[in-house]
């Protein structure tokens, strides 16, 4: 069953500026890291001045049917860098555009630690906002590169998470990629779902 | 004549040391073992290149111990001994008498007298300071807990002979002042007689000369004759230091090598001590390399050969009765299992001063002529024996040991050594120690100009005096413990020779250099170190930026396009490396190298440095496309019926 080639290959693209400070991100990525099919880019170890590598970026998301953004929730948002690789790297004429369909039918997937509760990102809640609405920005910015915006996968209450919780959120994770990576959740029920979390706990 | 024959001494010493050593470091039985079966080679029963005159030698040669002990001084700071005091006094001591007990009463259980027990086992309780050490420190294992403990061991046993001495008489019956044969024998070893408090004044007037000289003036000395910038003056002065010691502590009466030890742990915290060391390890290596060999031509085959049933016999025994004193002391000290074990095979020979006691001891009728002649070979078998005891310990008894253990054992590191080596600390050095220091990271520096080490202990850096491209002193600094050494040096055949030997010797070492022109970046790339950087070009970009600044770039765009320059540059010099890599003959002359250099760096630089970031922020197809979209529309606007 190993040696059987991916259905789909996945970029996990990190990005994190305090990597050495990670409790819940390490743990995640720890989790995937051997998986085969899987590629994993620590994003401020390759570009730690923010001189990101257009042509080897392009390359990579042409090599790989589903790119997964990881990253900590700042500000309800992402840390800077990865503002930047979507700034330089979707170039208009590759990513969007007449010209531009070079990622069309590839998916897109946010991975989010947060340190606030699910129950607090509800409509009317403390937050306001739900999680899908806050990232509304980042999928609005897949369709428009002909991409598909998978549900998030999303660590909520990561402040008050023991070990144990961690490691549980890791082994959803690995199972959550390895099915992607596979193919074993099809589009219409993927899209029913809130957070790809959920796909998982039925 | 005399000149002739010196010189055919020294070729048969150092020939059966060339030829033997390798082989038996090849053979991984290291180089003790070599020595010793060179000196048997070449000694009276095999080659008979050598005869009685092996003796003088090795007397001779047994100044290499003093050198020995004074650099084991230079690696011991003076509070790191003074918590070794328990170990020393307690290990060292209790091993000395349970050892001399042992081993007398074995003794007269077959048929000598009580006095002779006594006096055989005293001269057999000492282990081979020279074997031990030089052997533990060959394997690296000088600082893990069973180095310790044998050094500890050695050293109360070097304390302990001057008594023993003292003591010897006493057992012949004789009285000890004013034998003229007591003093005779004692002069060999430590001068004169210990006569009443005069002498223990003049020992104490000595000491604390010493410690006053070694803590005040040795940095003056040193600096003075550092800045004559004459390496051989400073080697000179090295060993002049340390014989001048020696014959001190000969004169008051102490053992040369605790007085060369002492010197030595006084000078520990002085900033030129890796230079010491540089200077008399190879001195000490060939010293002990000719006195293994005179041990190795002194062993008695015929006597051997004689009697080899008794021999043998009496060899396993000393050897057993000595581990099992060593192995249960061990233990009681708190050696864990794997330690304890090297331990005790380490210390289970007799030691060279047993020939110096055995011969005193005849010279004084505490024991007979047969039984010195055996004693003597015992001895000396028992020390050519010590390499392939820790040989069998290594390969047979150890295993066994750490397979009967549930989890593996960790080795003590007892002192942590700097993660960072600085080779060269001129101004390009000095940022990256500055950085280091600032972020709490110790590192050690060599630097072969001694003004600037002035001024740079003045703010409080630790700064060694040395030339870097040498072997022994890159291995006094510590480059097996370190994790990275950064090469600074400007010269740029130095720095080569300094990469060289690290990636030869510690090919675990990462090495990051400083680069210092095209050439010297070429030879960087062709030898795969770890990480370069070329000295002057960022700081010449960085003021690129500015002189755009200048003429009106915007901050950030400059600071961009600088950044798009790197990153060509860096393939630019990937290219011309595999050019200089192929046919060095195009480069003829220096002048005419840079100019084809500078040729082709500029032709590549006109048609590349494209900025992919600005087509991604301002984006004129995109406003094109836009444009085109909505005349179509307005198009069929036009089309449309109103």
């Amino acid at each position: 069953m190993k040696s059987m080639t991916p259905k789909h290959k996945i970029a996990i693209l990190l990005f994190h500026p305090l990597l050495h400070k990670s409790r819940v991100n390490r743990e995640l990525i720890r989790a995937v890291e051997d998986l085969e099919g899987v590629t994993l880019r620590i994003m401020y170890d390759l570009y730690p001045e923010f001189s990101i590598d257009v042509e080897v970026e392009q390359e990579m998301l042409l090599a790989h049917d589903l790119v997964v953004w990881q990253h900590p929730f700042y500000w309800y948002s992402s840390p800077s860098l990865l503002k930047e690789w979507i700034d330089i790297v979707l170039q208009h004429g590759f990513a969007y555009g007449r010209e531009g369909k070079a990622l069309a039918g590839k998916k897109v997937m946010t991975t989010i630690s947060s340190g606030g509760k699910r129950e607090i990102y509800k409509e009317g809640g403390i937050r306001k906002y739900t999680i899908r609405q806050l990232l509304a920005p980042f999928e609005q910015t897949v369709k428009l590169c002909n991409m598909e915006y998978l549900p998030p996968f999303v660590v909520h209450g990561t402040h008050l998470l023991d070990a144990q919780g961690i490691s549980e959120a890791a082994g959803d994770y690995r199972r959550v990629i390895s099915s992607l990576r596979d193919g074993l959740f099809s589009q219409e029920e993927l899209q029913k779902y809130e957070y790809t979390n959920d796909i998982i706990q039925q | 004549m005399e000149q002739q024959d010196f010189f055919y001494q020294a070729l048969v010493y150092l020939l059966a040391a060339v030829v033997s050593v390798p082989v038996a470091k090849r053979l991984g039985f290291g180089s003790v073992l070599g020595y010793l079966l060179a000196g048997i080679i070449i000694g009276p029963f095999v080659l008979k290149f050598i005869g009685s005159e092996g003796e003088d030698v090795m007397h001779f040669a047994e100044f290499g111990v003093v050198m020995m002990l004074f650099l084991i001084g230079l690696e011991l700071k003076p509070n790191l001994l003074w918590q070794m005091r328990r170990s020393i006094f307690g290990l060292g001591g209790l091993q000395l008498i349970l050892t001399t007990l042992a081993i007398a009463l074995v003794v007269i259980l077959l048929g000598q007298t009580p006095k002779e027990g006594i006096a055989i086992g005293l001269m057999l309780a000492l282990s081979s300071t020279a074997i031990v050490l030089q052997t533990l420190a060959e394997k690296g294992l000088i600082k893990q807990a069973s180095g310790q403990a044998s050094f500890s061991v050695l050293l109360f046993q070097d304390m302990a002979v001057i008594p023993i001495l003292a003591l010897l008489p006493l057992l012949a019956g004789f009285h000890p002042g004013g034998d003229p044969a007591h003093a005779e024998g004692a002069r060999q070893l430590l001068g004169r007689d210990i006569t009443g408090w005069f002498q223990v004044g003049l020992i104490l007037v000595v000491i604390s000369g010493i410690v006053f000289a070694g803590r005040y003036l040795a940095r003056y000395i040193f600096r003075v004759i550092a800045r004559t910038g004459l390496r051989e003056i400073f080697t000179a002065t090295a060993l002049l230091m340390v014989i001048a010691i020696a014959m001190l502590m000969n004169l008051v009466g102490l053992s040369p090598a605790l007085g060369a030890f002492l010197a030595g742990v006084v000078l520990a915290n002085n900033e030129y001590r890796h230079e010491l060391e540089a200077d008399i390890e190879p001195f000490k290596g060939l010293l002990l390399g000719l006195f293994f060999i005179s041990v190795g031509a002194s062993i008695d085959f015929n006597l051997l050969l004689k009697m080899p049933g008794t021999i043998v016999g009496l060899l396993f025994l000393l050897i057993g009765i000595k581990f099992m004193v060593l192995f249960i002391l061990g233990r009681g000290f708190g050696l864990k299992s794997r330690q304890n074990t090297l331990f005790s095979f380490s210390l289970a020979q007799g030691g060279e001063f047993a020939f110096v006691l055995v011969a005193f001891g005849l010279e004084k009728g505490v024991v007979t002529g047969p039984i010195g002649g055996i004693l003597f070979v015992v001895v000396a078998l028992s020390m050519a024996i010590t390499p392939i005891l820790l040989l069998f310990n290594d390969k047979v008894v150890e295993p066994l040991v750490v397979r009967n253990q549930n989890q593996p054992e960790h080795d003590e590191i007892e002192e942590t050594d700097n993660p960072v080596i600085i080779a060269g600390f001129g101004g390009f050095g000095l940022v990256i120690g500055r950085f280091l220091i600032a972020n709490g990271i110790k590192a050690t520096i060599l630097d072969d100009n001694p003004e600037n080490i002035q001024v740079l202990r003045k703010f409080g850096f630790k700064v060694y005096y040395g030339d870097a491209s040498r072997a022994d002193l890159l291995k006094a600094a510590g480059c097996s413990q370190a994790k990275v050494i950064v090469v600074a040096v400007d010269d740029k055949q130095k720095s080569l020779q300094i990469i060289d030997l690290v990636q030869r010797h510690y090919p675990n070492l990462k090495i990051l250099a400083r680069a210092t022109d095209m050439e010297h970046t070429y030879e960087l790339l062709k030898r795969k170190v770890d990480g370069f950087d070329r000295d002057t070009f960022e700081s010449s970009l960085q003021l690129g930026i500015k002189v755009l600044n200048q003429l009106g770039y915007q901050k950030y765009q400059a600071h961009r396009l600088a950044r798009a320059f790197r990153k060509h540059n860096s393939m630019v010099i990937k290219e011309l490396s595999q050019h200089y890599g192929e046919d060095e003959k195009k480069y003829l002359s220096e002048t005419k190298k840079y100019a084809s250099e500078l040729e082709e760096i500029f032709r590549t630089e006109q048609d590349d440095v494209s900025h992919h970031t600005d087509s991604s922020w301002d984006v004129d197809s995109l406003r094109e496309e836009i444009r085109e979209i909505y005349s179509e529309m307005d198009k069929e606007k036009d089309i449309l019926p109103n």
